[in-house]
């Protein structure tokens, strides 16, 4: 029986149909998942190709990107790289999404291998790997880990960032210490002693900042010192599983009490932004901080009379063994799909990623660890005193990063919220309050569903 | 054209077989043209409203990434969203906490301004132009500037405060105060409602205020009798241009919490997103979060439906009461 045009139940189904409609069209419009195809090969001498490489570089480091292209092109006369910076995570996805992508991607956050790598939007780049022989071992696992997902290699890494310890050498001296901490109850201690407070217990100048969440004061960051695991080996969350977190977050909490959590959040909310010249550490008001490798550059740059030195990260106090740990994460490079040159994209990809004078040239010019075991002791690295702590954190067997998620980093949004409420004082059970995080943590990544 | 159909059916004889099919070419030919004036804005309508919201609710029962294809789930998105997502309350609750506090602030406020400003004579022009010119700064810009002014240790504001001997409050690093300091920004912000406001007062006749007078009503009867009713209408657009205004709340909870936080321009930074304790975590600003971020594109669709159902529920219960009273009001009149 015919429906009459206006009846209700016309009326009823015409809404439905619209939705119907939309979908067939949405799902039509939606990109597919690209599978990795035998790789494309390199063009012809003779065959003239321009690569576009997209990168969030701007300024002078968009330069010195520019350097490494144009060497690149003198030995490769057939590729013009056209290099366009500005371009952030966001721009990249919209590309791949609209159609119209760089031939390469360069991005800043590791964030998102898991689905550029599971979705197919940056492309496979194994069979590449595969095909030209690439010595994959030059390459720290742990930088290998934050470049591929679940064994799909979509990234190559190009050029890292380690974390370790900075110090004012000025208020060790004043302090009468000597060296800096290897442990974190020196660490502690030392940040005590270097503290400097008004009777009302007003912070003048802080030895340490305990407070997560604030500058890089990053669970991701922090994790490695006490060889805290984020997922267990079936992949589920294992914040509440492995004891090293619960170590962590004590040691932390013992930190902030000392301080009082309303004169922290007073001494920090005076403090300058995170990359801004009165950044805590470098206006000379934060005596020891956690910070990646870049931060030699800002001080270089910024706080030029600022006598500072480095160290690696201290370590748990059960751990010493493992002085020399530190946390890595960094630039990464792919060929998004949809890229029209993909056998040239990938030339480029292999020079900037293993050419050793290419990366050696790129670390000096941005001041960021190389990431081949070659290019990191090559001694055409010219870089400051301060930086050598950092490369042998690179160097370490106990260099960690974080695992490649399809969450993107919601599962470190969750877990500073967490220890957010932690140091607040919110949560009290600590061992509750993280198998409730990991409970969120895994809901959330079953809602993607793969 | 009508002379041209008129001479033809004068000519073909007899004229009622032919009168209604010709009277019915001509209504659709002006059908067309109708068409053909409004196609512009029909397009428009379609490509960028009708689509992408049937699109949205048809990706809200999927499982799509953004970048993949998307995968029929139900009603798996809304599961999660009432019982699953740990955020989604808070961030309900600071946009309700928004709709209610902000709309009635900013109307009162607005309507206080513009009394204020309707009573001055001398320098008029200045004090609008001055009330007005915040509504013109870009909202990061007046965010950035409002979160430096306030901030705890090196702002003006507690400065001050400290010469008057008060410790000043932590502002956007305290929880329980960043909404309220959200709250004073839009105020202050809030010039175009306070225009539009005044309009409406200036455009109250004033024989009602002199009769009124005569009568013996005082400033606050001729207020509450005659100011308020005539210009209801408007405010009753403000308190829904508020609502909306407040449930998509977005960028200036997000430079906020990003700048007071100490982590303006920090790459992958939906870390401090919310700072400080997710109090500046609004239900847009999650739903961005949850789409562009986590890749949960259809359970950020689930939650664009559940918003727009919101918004339309309030809009239309407002619109409804405000007919009801115009109706009232011309049957009484």
């Amino acid at each position: 029986m015919r429906p009459v045009p206006g009846s209700p139940r016309t009326r009823h189904r015409t809404p439905l149909l619209l939705v119907a409609a939309a979908g067939v069209l949405a799902t039509a419009c939606t990109a597919g998942g690209g599978q990795a195809t035998d790789p494309a090969g390199a063009p012809a001498a003779d065959q003239q190709v321009t690569v576009t490489v997209w990168s969030d570089y701007t300024d002078r480091e968009l330069g010195v990107l520019q350097q490494a292209l144009d060497a690149f092109h003198a030995s490769h006369p057939n590729i013009t790289i056209t290099n366009q910076g500005g371009q952030d995570d966001d721009k990249i996805t919209q590309s791949i999404r609209g159609g119209n992508p760089p031939d390469v991607a360069i991005s800043f956050a590791t964030d998102n291998i898991g689905q550029f790598c599971s979705s197919g939007a940056w492309q496979d780049l194994g069979p590449y790997v595969g095909r030209d022989n690439v010595d994959l071992t030059q390459i720290p696992p742990a930088v290998l880990d934050y470049t591929e997902f679940n064994g799909v290699r979509c990234a190559m890494p190009m050029l890292a960032d380690v974390y370790g310890l900075y110090y004012n050498r000025d208020m060790f001296e004043r302090a009468g210490i000597t060296a800096p901490p290897r442990t974190m109850s020196e660490l502690a201690d030392y940040a005590k002693r270097l503290t400097v407070r008004d009777p009302d217990g007003t912070i003048q100048v802080a030895g340490f900042i305990p407070q997560l969440g604030f500058y890089a004061n990053h669970p991701q960051f922090w994790a490695p010192q006490w060889g805290a695991r984020w997922v267990d080996d079936a992949g589920n969350s294992s914040l509440a599983t492995d004891p090293a977190w619960r170590e962590l977050f004590t040691w932390q909490k013992e930190l902030v009490d000392f301080y009082g959590w309303d004169n922290l959040q007073r001494f920090t909310s005076g403090l300058g932004q995170e990359y801004s010249a009165d950044q805590g550490f470098q206006a000379g008001r934060v005596a020891m901080a956690i910070d990646g490798e870049f931060r030699t550059a800002f001080l270089a740059e910024q706080a030029p009379n600022l006598r500072y030195g480095t160290a690696p990260a201290p370590v748990a106090d059960a751990r010493k063994d493992t002085y020399g740990a530190g946390a890595v994460t960094g630039t990464v490079i792919g060929i998004p799909r949809g890229a029209r040159n993909a056998g040239a994209a990938w030339e480029v990809v292999k020079y900037l990623t293993t050419d050793t004078g290419a990366v050696v040239n790129l670390a000096n010019g941005l001041h960021n660890v190389p990431t081949t075991r070659a290019a990191s002791t090559s001694p055409d690295l010219k870089l400051p005193e301060q930086f050598g702590p950092f490369l042998e954190v690179f160097a370490s067997p106990y260099l960690a990063s974080t695992p490649t998620s399809t969450i993107g980093d919601q599962y470190i949004k969750f877990t500073e919220d967490f220890a957010n409420s932690w140091q607040t004082g919110q949560v009290t059970d600590l061992a509750a309050g993280l198998a409730q995080l990991d409970d969120q943590i895994n809901q959330a990544k079953q809602l993607g569903g793969r | 054209m009508t002379a041209t159909i008129t001479e033809v059916s004068a000519v073909d004889s007899p004229l009622t077989t032919d009168e209604p099919s010709a009277r019915l070419r001509s209504k659709s030919r002006n059908r067309l043209w109708v068409l053909a004036f409004l196609a512009p804005w029909l397009v428009g309508f379609a490509v960028f409203f009708a689509y992408p919201l049937l699109a949205t609710v048809y990706f809200s029962f999927t499982n799509y990434n953004g970048l993949s294809t998307a995968d029929w789930v139900g009603l798996r998105n809304y599961a999660y969203l009432f019982t699953g997502d740990p955020l989604v309350r808070t961030a309900a609750y600071n946009t309700l906490w928004l709709v209610v506090v902000l709309t009635v602030l900013r109307v009162a406020f607005t309507l206080g301004v513009a009394s204020v400003l309707a009573r001055i004579r001398r320098g008029a022009g200045l004090l609008r132009t001055l009330v007005y010119l915040p509504a013109l700064a870009p909202p990061v810009a007046a965010t950035l500037t409002f979160v430096f002014l306030f901030n705890p240790g090196t702002g003006p504001v507690n400065t001050v405060l400290g010469w008057l001997g008060i410790s000043g409050p932590l502002w956007f690093n305290d929880p329980a105060l960043a909404k309220p300091a959200l709250t004073l920004l839009t105020l202050w912000g809030s010039g175009e409602l306070t225009i539009i406001v005044l309009a409406a007062i200036l455009d109250v006749p004033a024989d009602l205020y002199e009769a009124a007078a005569l009568d013996g009503a005082g400033p606050w009867q001729r207020f509450r009798a005659i100011t308020l009713p005539t210009i209801a209408p408007v405010l009753v657009f403000g308190v829904v241009n508020s609502i909306i205004f407040a449930l998509q709340y977005f960028t200036q909870a997000v430079v906020a919490g990003s700048v007071a936080s100490g982590s303006a321009n920090m790459v992958g930074n939906s870390q401090i997103l919310g700072y400080p304790s997710n109090s500046t975590l609004t239900f847009p600003a999650w739903l961005y979060q949850q789409g562009f971020k986590a890749y949960h594109m259809g359970y950020a669709s689930a939650m664009a439906v559940l918003l727009f159902v919101v918004s339309f529920a309030f809009t239309a219960v407002l619109l409804r009461r405000l007919r009801g009273g115009a109706r009232v009001e011309g049957v009484t009149g």
